[in-house]
């Protein structure tokens, strides 16, 4: 089965050895006049004040959050979607109940305010 | 290259990496004159003339910036992460072209006595490749603005972060109901289950949602958040310069052509046609796709951070849920009798 999968590897080592290699080339032909000021990260013309990696907004974990529990719930169907004429009414029905569900969640996401951005 | 052989014919393995290499070259070549059609092409509809010095009509363009990539600094911000830094394009731009493995861009050709599909690999988990691929495209932009140590850098990819994954979500969910009329995750089969029909034909709602949502995720105006040079100056890639840059550059463009190819493969019947070639067909629907790109930015302002958030949760995940299970009900109704 691994033989299907060996164009993809392929693919993969030759598309790394072109991104890492342009960059590679371009280093080694670029010029470099570094200066002090040059280092700084670049803050329009101020003086950056302090690290910025730095704590930000919860906003960005809670979707993050949703993202993994709504992926999660987007895996299940893609079996059931392959298998769908098969299943018939039982998976017809039994996808439905999923779904009602997943909206109920959604509501109540929703209704907490966790996709208001202000 | 479907077959279950542990080791494949030396034939098999030449006619794949020949198919590799025309495919790099081709999206290359391709992504390096999209950058130069949208330069000419938005300043068509802005009414100035656009590049049109280097070589005849501004032909050579691309080779001249190339050139000006590869020549500049190449500069890693002291503060920042160099692996990250150094990684994080790469992580962009590879993804995008490991995509095109899956997309079937031609009808299958008979050469040397056997049949050769336009395909550099047919697996039959070909969307939730394209699915696996598409979110570690975001580790790019993440990582990318993460290392640059930058204020700006940061915006961008926690903005870019949150937009990707969001829309990758009404993403996936607009091809459960392609998958459940094909009933296979095999991107050959799915066009050949649209020989009678294009999907969009029975899915027009389920192509909006994935035409909206690949816009997003190539972080294309009205959805280019993640970059926004009115406010962020460059967003994530703020701190990059040459090829690094250029590698965030070229892989957008790659994504573009990729995006474009596969929803044309899912919804626009692949390569068929009438009268013409698969190829053409193909390549025709992908740059017909790649020029309506172009035309949107060229259009359309800016969404607000809000309203982008809205639109991809509030819109478009809500109406995808809902397509899936109308789709689902019609297809019961319709019984057995094939599409």
């Amino acid at each position: 089965m691994l033989g299907a999968y060996l164009p993809i590897i392929v693919l993969l080592v030759v598309a790394a050895c072109f991104g890492l290699g342009s960059v590679v080339v371009s280093s080694l032909v670029g010029q470099k006049k570094l200066s002090p000021v040059k280092l700084q990260p670049y803050e329009c013309g101020c003086e950056p004040v302090g690290s910025a990696q730095e704590r930000f907004s919860i906003k960005f974990y809670l979707i993050a959050m949703l993202f993994i529990l709504f992926d999660i719930e987007c895996v299940f169907l893609y079996p059931w979607a392959v298998l769908f004429k098969r299943l018939g009414v039982f998976g017809l029905i039994e996808m439905g109940v999923f779904v009602v569900i997943l909206f109920v969640g959604y509501i109540y996401v929703w209704k907490k305010g966790a996709l208001e951005w202000e | 290259m479907a077959g279950a052989d542990v080791i494949p014919d030396p034939m098999e393995i030449t006619l794949v990496i020949a198919k590799i290499g025309l495919v790099l070259l081709v999206i290359l070549t391709l992504a390096a004159y999209l950058v130069f059609a949208e330069r000419r092409i938005l300043a068509w509809i802005q009414d100035r003339k656009g590049p049109n010095r280097v070589g005849p009509f501004g032909l050579l363009q691309p080779l001249a910036d190339l050139i000006k990539l590869l020549t500049k600094e190449d500069f890693c911000p002291p503060a920042g992460d160099r692996w990250l830094f150094f990684l994080a394009p790469a992580m962009a731009a590879i993804p995008a072209i490991m995509t095109f493995a899956i997309v079937p861009f031609g009808a299958p050709v008979r050469i040397f006595g056997r049949d050769l599909p336009m395909q550099v690999a047919d697996l039959h988990v070909g969307l939730l490749l394209f699915m696996a691929l598409s979110s570690i495209a975001v580790y790019g932009v993440a990582l990318g603005g993460w290392a640059s140590n930058s204020k700006y850098a940061l915006l961008g990819s926690l903005r870019g972060l949150a937009q990707l994954i969001s829309y990758e979500l009404s993403m996936g969910l607009s091809l459960v109901p392609t998958v459940m009329l094909a009933r296979s995750f095999r991107l050959s089969d799915i066009v050949a289950a649209q020989e009678g029909g294009w999907f969009i034909l029975y899915q027009p709602m389920a192509f909006a949602i994935f035409l909206v949502s690949i816009l997003a995720e190539c972080k294309r105006i009205p959805f280019d958040l993640p970059e926004a040079e009115g406010e962020l100056v460059a967003g994530f890639h703020t701190e990059y310069s040459g090829m690094r840059f250029g590698l965030f550059f070229v892989g957008e463009y790659i994504n573009i052509l990729v995006l474009g190819g596969l929803a044309a493969t899912f919804f626009l019947g692949g390569w068929q046609g009438p009268l013409l070639p698969g190829l053409l067909w193909f390549w025709g629907k992908v740059l017909a796709f790649a020029f309506l790109f172009i035309w949107i930015r060229g259009t359309l302002p800016r969404l607000r951070y809000d309203q982008l958030m809205h639109l991809g949760w509030k819109v478009l995940t809500p109406m995808a849920l809902v397509n899936i299970l109308a789709t689902a009900w019609w297809l019961y109704l319709a019984g057995s009798s094939p599409l």
